[in-house]
């Protein structure tokens, strides 16, 4: 019997308990009904949602700090601790109006200052941010309710970057703790959020909670995603780590826990058998997978080499080796931004479509100069998603008649070496896997794995030039209609160039206990609007 | 005596500090960077060079080594790269769960193994001999994370007797803190107990030789107390050594069973700081682990007296 074989046996015991009852749980009944207890994708190690940005951070957060401008379902930024803005004719001055009567968990009411010096910190860090900051001239508090912030030339995006979704969002935190240093770590956890941390209870690795905030106002309209009321229906989250898939299914199943973020695809058949559990797609924005290729070394310094992979790679072994034979689960992706959103689009991408051309691929290899030198390919087998799309590689590697050099190691190590720029045979690398949220795919703000702007992209280091117009052109563009076709000469560009390869989009899975309601669908957990009876 | 164990006691600081010089320089050597973990997958390279910055680890190792050593000798294990809460805070969260865990585990393996190690060597040759054995080669053999599944799956799912996972601290009740160590301390303990009843059988099986049992046996005394008090305690040596030895294996199996039972033990946030590269706190839990462990071993040193009173120090 196999470790997997295990897991799934184990798991599979639950359904059979789903009508019983385990150990009496510690709380109360009716406490227990108040309380939901969340198993997150990842530990949060750390709370400071500028300094660190990782997702799990990010997620905690937004119950915790609160947003000027929050992004809702249709992926449009609404007000949300603005109660309303100007710009002036020229664009260049942006005046913001918050809402009367927020206040921080300290009880200290939520000051323009504050506003301002959170923005000051975030426009550090996000890669939006610092577009803004590059432009400033001027970010100040004209009174307690209003910030001023005035810009050398206009920022059409100033809406979609203050309401973005993606890490690290502008979160506003008091002026006393949003002055730390943005790449030193704040200490004191205060926002003006629906929830507040029980920094008491925390132990990283193990638990988090969070208590409703009483005096916090949601808004009238009804919430979606980052959006709208904020209304908590609980009085108490908290979020328990569990790193083992099979006990976190085995504790759902006997409701140890309440609701559960990322189940793994393995588990999920067992899950749907328990008729007090619902599954269903967690976040309809899904992942896009990746691999890059390091543009400073060869043999992928030269766009043939880069080509041919594309040409021999298939999307469906790598989206079936990382969710398995469920066919909803993934769709093939000839470009680089989120199917289903505004954006999309598939110009140039030829090249990702139809049969696999192996010889043709072969050819433009060799064309290439490639002549047998080991491509030092890093894949972290700690991670099943890397882990997955690294085995096909070196496979499709080794089809085109490359000598692979198989770095097996974990993410932390890859997360290291993916920034040494030295040639491969000296501690670089020649590719690498990962995989981006669709959130963070949904616009060339937020996308930074397309950018190609040289030393300034993301670990890879392409330099593309019309790339980064067609970047300009989308940030300067008026119309939607302008974006679009923007995008769709951006999309073409970094095919064409091969920024990135993309190797296919991704769905996962969230779980929930039926006494749980109102769970929605979004790129992460929303806990507002989220009830549970006894 | 007291000679001995002063001695011991300042002996304990030169192996301290060759612990913390080979955990300090194997952290430094090995790959990974923790400032790539905390910028996350959007940041930029020159994100993570400016947090490797703050964080100071661009310094030179003997200045970081030298501040490290310098922290430990006021008393300061440092900061987590991470939480940004001192090592000793987060490793007393997390104290009380793993030494829970380890106590039962080391009573319950004790109290299994032993008698049934003298069992095992009374009816040496026999079925109940093999069966014994039999036993405690499955339980040397089988990984703690399959006993550890096995035992949920049947105690927690099929019966449900037991929970599932979690650790509740002993202040909120004995009861719920036992229950919730019972399987954890039975997967953690099968290796150990298999390593106690073999060597008890060992041992037991040379003392049974001995002249002196022949003549307690003539002299009419019970299988009961030749075997417990006259054989057994003079046995005893060899398996205080190994139930000492064996906390070694207890340390690094609580980071499995912590693991799959969701406690919030030091296994685990040894395993999280590993992978995350929170160097304090890797080097803050070792040093623990490693004074732990020679701790134990003093104090079998010292338990050799009792045991055999030929041996003084």
């Amino acid at each position: 019997m196999d470790r997997r074989t295990l897991l799934k046996g184990f798991a599979a015991a639950g359904t059979l308990a789903a009508t019983g009852r385990l150990s009496a749980p510690a709380l109360a009944q009716g406490a227990a009904a108040r309380t939901l207890r969340f198993v997150p994708q990842a530990n949060l190690a750390n709370f400071d949602p500028i300094w660190g940005t990782q997702y799990v951070v990010r997620n905690a957060s937004a119950m915790v700090w609160d947003t000027l401008y929050g992004m809702d379902e249709k992926l449009e930024p609404q007000r949300q601790m603005a109660e309303g803005e100007e710009v002036s004719a020229d664009g260049l001055t942006w005046t913001f109006r918050l809402r009367p009567g927020l206040k921080f968990h300290d009880g200290e009411p939520v000051l323009a200052r504050d506003v301002a010096a959170s923005l000051e910190r975030w426009t550090a860090r996000d890669q939006m941010g610092l577009l803004i900051r590059a432009i400033q001239q001027e970010l100040t508090a004209t009174d307690d309710r209003t910030v001023k912030w005035v810009l050398k030339k206009p920022f059409p995006k100033m809406l979609l970057a203050l309401g973005k979704i993606s890490t690290p969002i502008a979160f506003i935190m008091p002026e006393r703790i949003a002055k730390t240093d943005p790449f030193k770590q704040i200490s004191e956890y205060i926002g003006s959020g629906p929830m507040r941390f029980v920094k008491n209870d925390w132990v990283p690795g193990a638990k988090a909670a969070f208590e409703r905030f009483p005096d916090y106002q949601p808004r009238s309209e009804p919430g979606s995603w980052l959006a709208g009321g904020k209304k908590m229906l609980v009085e108490r989250i908290e979020w328990v780590v569990m790193p083992d898939p099979a006990t976190a299914g085995a504790a759902l199943q006997s409701g140890e826990i309440d609701w559960w973020e990322n189940p793994i695809s393995d588990l999920v058949p067992l899950l749907r058998k328990n008729r007090n559990v619902a599954v269903d797609i967690a976040d309809p924005l899904g992942n896009i997978g990746s691999f890059r290729m390091n543009h400073l070394y060869p043999p992928f310094n030269d766009v043939r080499a880069r080509r041919a992979v594309l040409l021999a790679m298939s999307q469906e072994d790598y989206m079936r080796a990382i969710v398995g034979d469920d066919d909803n689960l993934w769709k093939p992706l000839p470009g680089f931004f989120t199917p289903g959103t505004p954006l999309y689009t598939e110009e140039g991408g030829e090249i990702l479509k139809g049969p696999r051309k192996l010889d043709a691929a072969k050819k433009l290899l060799a064309e290439s100069g490639y002549a047998g030198q080991p491509v030092t390919c890093l894949v972290a087998q700690d991670q099943p998603i890397t882990k997955a799309q690294g085995d096909v590689t070196a496979d499709l590697l080794k089809r085109l008649g490359m000598n692979v050099d198989f770095a097996a190691i974990d993410w932390g190590t890859v997360g290291a070496r993916r920034a040494v720029k030295t040639p491969p045979g000296q501690g670089g690398w020649q590719m690498f896997h990962t995989w981006h949220s669709g959130a963070d795919c949904i616009n060339p703000a937020v996308a930074i794995g397309v950018r190609a702007n040289g030393d300034k992209a993301w670990f890879g280091w392409p330099e593309v030039p019309e790339v980064e117009a067609q970047v300009t052109a989308w940030y300067e563009a008026k119309t939607a209609g302008e974006e679009k076709a923007a995008i769709g000469r951006l999309n073409k560009a970094a095919l064409d160039n091969v920024v990135y390869a993309p190797t296919g989009f991704f769905l996962g899975y969230q779980a929930w206990r039926k006494n749980v309601s109102g769970v929605v669908k979004g790129p992460l957990p929303f806990f507002w609007g989220v009830g549970k009876t006894a | 005596m007291l000679a001995y164990v002063v001695r011991r006691v300042i002996a304990t600081v030169p192996v301290m500090a060759v612990v913390a010089f080979f955990v300090f320089s194997l952290l430094y050597i090995a790959p990974g960077d923790p400032a790539a973990v905390i910028a996350g997958d959007q940041a930029t390279p020159a994100d993570v060079e400016r947090i490797r910055q703050s964080l100071g680890l661009d310094r030179p190792f003997l200045i970081r080594f030298g501040e490290w050593v310098w922290q430990i000798l006021h008393g300061d294990l440092g900061t987590s790269i991470f939480t940004n809460l001192p090592v000793t805070t987060m490793m007393a969260q997390r104290f009380e769960p793993t030494l829970s865990l380890m106590l039962i585990t080391l009573t319950f393996a004790v109290s299994v193994a032993v008698p049934v190690g003298v069992l095992a060597a009374w009816k040496a040759g026999t079925w109940i001999d093999r069966v014994i054995m039999g036993f405690a080669i499955f339980g040397f053999s089988v990984p703690v994370f399959v006993i550890a599944y096995l035992l949920a799956f049947v105690f927690a799912l099929e019966l449900e007797w037991l929970p599932v996972q979690g650790y509740t601290p002993l202040a909120e009740g004995i009861w719920p803190w036992f229950e919730n160590l019972i399987l954890p301390a039975v997967a953690l303990g099968c290796v150990y107990m298999a390593l106690i009843a073999r060597i008890t059988r060992a041992a037991m099986l040379e003392v049974l030789q001995q002249d002196y049992i022949r003549t307690a046996r003539a002299k009419g005394i019970g299988q009961g107390g030749i075997l417990f008090v006259h054989a057994l305690k003079n046995a005893s040596v060899p398996i205080v050594t190994v139930i000492g030895i064996g906390v070694a294996l207890l340390i690094g199996g609580a980071v499995v069973t912590e693991s799959v039972f969701a406690i919030p033990g030091l296994g685990r946030l040894t395993v999280d700081a590993i992978l995350r590269r929170d160097y304090p706190l890797i080097q803050g839990v070792v040093l623990l682990f490693s004074f732990v462990y020679v701790l134990v071993n003093l104090l079998v040193d010292l338990s050799y007296t009792l045991l055999d009173p030929r041996i003084r120090y």
